[in-house]
């Protein structure tokens, strides 16, 4: 299916642990949206869910104990792709300077608003706050989705020269990234994102947040479903694999994950909570292993002039090593303590379990 | 401008801003389990209350570190891109550890020890907040661990078919010696800043409830309970800057002796030494290029103690150092080794040197008086530990005073202020290189990245960042002068139904 096996033995010098750890960056990419999917999606939808500060409250603190370990995802993300593949960090990060910038800006104004909103009594201060949480969810869910649809098109690299010699740019403008599938792409994460957040808000909470949260997802899911099925096709028509079974795999991938977000909808709207969680879940990771695919060997770019893919990328087999020693210590430990967390938060919050006149 | 000299700046003040955050996080973290340890043990609810009040301010500041800290993370590839390049195979396994092993943790744990109070069992709950303090310890280890190597690049190795530095041992990076010295003056000096903190702002409260009083005239039994209660605090913060103070101290000096060794040209800097010298200087005054001195007073033979531990030992001086054929470059230590990687890069950058025309010597006043505000305001910090501690002894307590009220401001201030000069002389200390003695600063910058883009980027980070300072600094305020919380009994062997209030929700 993959050139692996060619490629280990045409050159030697390749690790086979560098496939191990794009497969290891596609995993925490796919835990990030998993996770930071629905709290990302329960700040946007804030200011149109709740009714009052009340309802706000509990939508918060359905994600307060967990939304900073979630967003460790996409910090463990970037700094596994400086570890192991320093070449993709850096040409991305500096490639791609504006885009992160906004994903920046957004988790700063974000990070703090969760902890600050509640310091002061005062309507302003919160709804501040507020708008500060929803603004800086929605950047960087547009913004990420508006990059992945630019990684499985490729974003264009030329050479510059350095003092340790030649080494591959982003060509691709500011403005260049903003291509009609692209566009899907950022609207996709969006909706996608919202029906997930508007289902675990259901799907944590009672009495009428819990049913508001369900219509919410019923229709944001239909809206998801309808978005993905133009993506996949987009994806699959213009931006396919050359690799024939890599084709066909995203051909599976891209028509699953519209299933996946239809059957969610179905089970939103017979409040089956948990399987709509569920399946909203694993349609955002079939996604996101459908556009890996896409980047294998690539990973998201376009070299012209220049030579440039994952093994020219990839750190030294002896830094391989000990990443993959620590990672698979410490993944499972992390798994472990994370889904410990989440269980001792399991109980649903109602209007009722919100404290009064706390602060 | 060029967008280097942008990326520069934007490095120091994201750097310097972030870093008025991380000391207080990893010394409050610590402290709060402690205080907490203590209730536990003592069943009393002053400790309680304690813990809640300086737990509050831990949270405010750490909120901010957090965010701060992501931009650190991203900004190695946005704006350093051929640094990360070239170094990303040994710099880059600390970032992705740290991530993977402290951020992990301290971010889980401290979300269950904000809302598990009153859910977890009693010793569970405390639990996590010993492991969250841990995460953060083990954080500056890793993040210390990639700087250190910055200064003294071991562990490594030049590939020419890579061009790029690559990792030949890992256990080199995390044993080397600049790693081992900055970690215990690092450490200290954080709890220099959280028992400074937590003194200052015990000793504000106790003035404003004793009113200058002896502990034996105050009768109401809540004041009375306030007043032992803050002077316990007093004692506690002000112990703790002072043993820190005196750990500070001595891990400066073995690292003035590491830095020596591996960094002559910073010590140097450092000193203001333009010649080679023994004498530690009280103040120099240079010329303001850095090229020579003017007027000095000095302690004969001091620094060759400071610098090598022999009384006298005399150390090189900038001219000397920097007095090389720049067509024959090679960067070495003071016993004139390299690291592998300093040898092995050698023919690259004497091409480079050479052509470059770089100036092979930091700038010396900002080395030289940043060492010097670092030193005094540490020292000043465990005076005022020492102040407070006399002044409140034998049942004295202060009276309240507004002069009084705005040194007090001024206490945590001074150690957090001594953290960020030390931070500024080492990075500063470094240059030209981004890697010493093996890639200049000016080579480490991102190729495709506008001056425009970086000013953008630096523009935003510094609005925001301003913004941000002022809540954070409205919202500590706040929480001072709100004193200490009442706490209800905690009940955690007690089922709680479906609508039971949370005891704890934002």
């Amino acid at each position: 299916m993959f050139p692996i096996l060619e490629m280990s033995v045409l050159e030697v010098a390749h690790s086979a642990l560098t496939p191990v750890w794009f497969i290891l960056i596609a995993v925490l990419w796919v835990g990030f949206f998993f996770l930071e999917g629905f709290d990302f999606g329960v700040a946007m939808l804030l200011p149109f869910l709740a009714k009052d500060e009340t309802d706000k409250r509990v939508m918060v603190n359905t994600i307060g104990p967990t939304w900073d370990a979630n967003e460790v995802w996409l910090i463990t993300a970037g700094g596994a792709m400086f570890a192991a593949f320093p070449g993709w960090y850096a040409t991305l990060f500096s490639g791609l300077y504006l885009p992160l910038l906004l994903v920046l800006f957004g988790l700063i104004i974000r990070g703090v608003s969760f902890e600050y909103r509640s310091k002061h009594p005062s309507s302003q201060w919160r709804n501040t706050f507020d708008w500060m949480a929803t603004i800086g969810s929605l950047l960087p869910s547009l913004v990420l989705g508006v990059g992945f649809a630019n990684f499985v098109r490729g974003v264009e690299l030329g050479p510059h020269q350095t003092i340790n010699g030649p080494a591959p740019l982003v060509t691709t403008s500011f403005w260049g990234l903003f291509t009609p599938f692209a566009l899907v792409g950022g609207l996709l994460f969006v909706i996608l994102f919202c029906a997930h957040g508007a289902g675990f808000v259901s799907l944590k909470t009672t009495g009428r947040m819990h049913y508001r949260a369900g219509r919410f997802a019923t229709r944001l899911g239909w809206l998801a479903a309808a978005l993905m099925a133009v993506w996949a096709v987009m994806f699959n028509t213009m931006y396919a694999p050359a690799d024939a079974t890599a084709h066909l795999l995203t051909w599976i991938l891209g028509i699953l994950a519209v299933l996946l977000v239809v059957g969610a909808t179905l089970f939103s709207r017979s409040e089956k909570d948990g399987r709509a969680f569920l399946l909203n879940g694993l349609a955002i990771a079939v996604m996101m292993i459908a556009m890996f695919i896409k980047m294998w060997g690539n990973i998201g770019f376009r070299p012209v002039g220049v030579d440039f893919d994952m093994w020219i990328a990839s750190s030294s087999p002896y830094t391989l090593k000990i990443m993959t020693i620590s990672a698979g210590v410490m993944v499972p430990i992390v798994l472990a303590y994370q889904a410990w967390s989440y269980w001792v938060f399991r109980k649903r919050i109602s209007r009722e379990s919100i404290p009064q006149g706390a602060h | 401008m060029d967008a280097q000299l942008i990326a520069r700046w934007q490095f120091g003040i994201t750097t310097v801003y972030h870093f008025f955050f991380v000391p207080i996080t990893i010394s409050l973290s610590m402290l709060v389990a402690v205080l907490q340890t203590i209730w536990l043990k003592t069943k009393n609810d002053r400790y309680l209350r304690l813990t809640k009040f300086y737990g509050n301010l831990f949270l405010i500041n750490f909120a901010l570190g957090v965010v701060t800290g992501i931009v650190q993370e991203f900004q190695f590839g946005m704006n350093w891109s051929e640094y990360s390049r070239f170094v990303g195979d040994i710099f880059g396994a600390p970032l992705a550890l740290e991530a993977l092993i402290a951020f992990f943790m301290e971010s889980t744990f401290v979300g269950l020890w904000i809302f598990g109070w009153g859910r977890l069992p009693k010793k569970v709950h405390l639990a996590t907040i010993y492991l969250t303090a841990i995460a953060t310890l083990l954080s500056a280890v890793f993040i210390l661990a990639a700087n250190s190597w910055m200064q003294n690049p071991v562990g490594a190795t030049y590939n020419p078919q890579t061009h790029r530095a690559e990792l030949t041992d890992f256990g080199a990076v995390l044993t080397n010696p600049v790693l081992k010295a900055t970690l215990m003056h690092q450490l200290s000096a954080c709890f220099v800043v959280g028992g400074a903190l937590i003194a200052a702002v015990a000793f504000f409260h106790l003035s404003r409830v004793a009113h200058g009083r002896h502990t034996t005239a105050i009768t109401d039994a809540g004041e009375v309970e306030e007043t032992r209660t803050w002077r316990w605090a007093t004692k506690f913060g002000a112990w703790v800057l002072i043993v820190a103070g005196v750990f500070t101290v001595i891990s400066a000096d073995y690292q003035g002796k590491v830095m020596t060794d591996v960094q002559p040209m910073k010590m140097a800097s450092a000193e203001g030494a333009f010649d080679s010298t023994a004498d530690f200087s009280l103040l120099t005054i240079g010329k303001l290029d850095g090229s020579q001195e003017i007027f000095a007073i000095k302690v004969p033979g001091l620094l060759g103690y400071l610098g090598t531990g022999k009384w006298g030992e005399p150390i090189k001086g900038i001219n000397e150092l920097k007095d090389v054929d720049l067509n024959e470059y090679s960067y070495h230590r003071r016993d004139g080794s390299q690291t592998s990687l300093q040898s092995s890069y050698q023919q690259v950058l004497q091409r480079h040197v050479a052509a470059s025309g770089i100036r092979l010597q930091p700038n010396i006043p900002v080395t030289y008086w940043t060492f010097r505000i670092m030193i005094t305001l540490g020292m000043l910090a465990i005076l005022a530990g020492l102040v407070m501690l006399v002044w409140i002894a034998k049942g004295r307590n202060p009276a309240h005073m507004k002069w009084l009220s705005l040194v007090l401001v001024l206490v945590p201030i001074a150690p957090l202020l001594a953290n960020s000069f030390g931070w500024i002389f080492t990075e500063m200390g470094r240059q030209p290189w981004i890697v010493a003695g093996v890639l200049p600063s000016t080579e480490g910058v991102s190729a495709g990245v506008s001056a425009g883009s970086v000013l953008t980027s630096l523009i935003i980070y510094t609005l925001v960042y301003g913004v941000l300072a002022v809540v954070e600094v409205g919202l500590l305020w706040k929480q001072i002068h709100k004193g200490l919380p009442d706490v209800e009994p905690i009940d955690t062997d007690h089922h709680q139904d479906e609508d039971a209030p949370l005891s704890f929700a934002y």
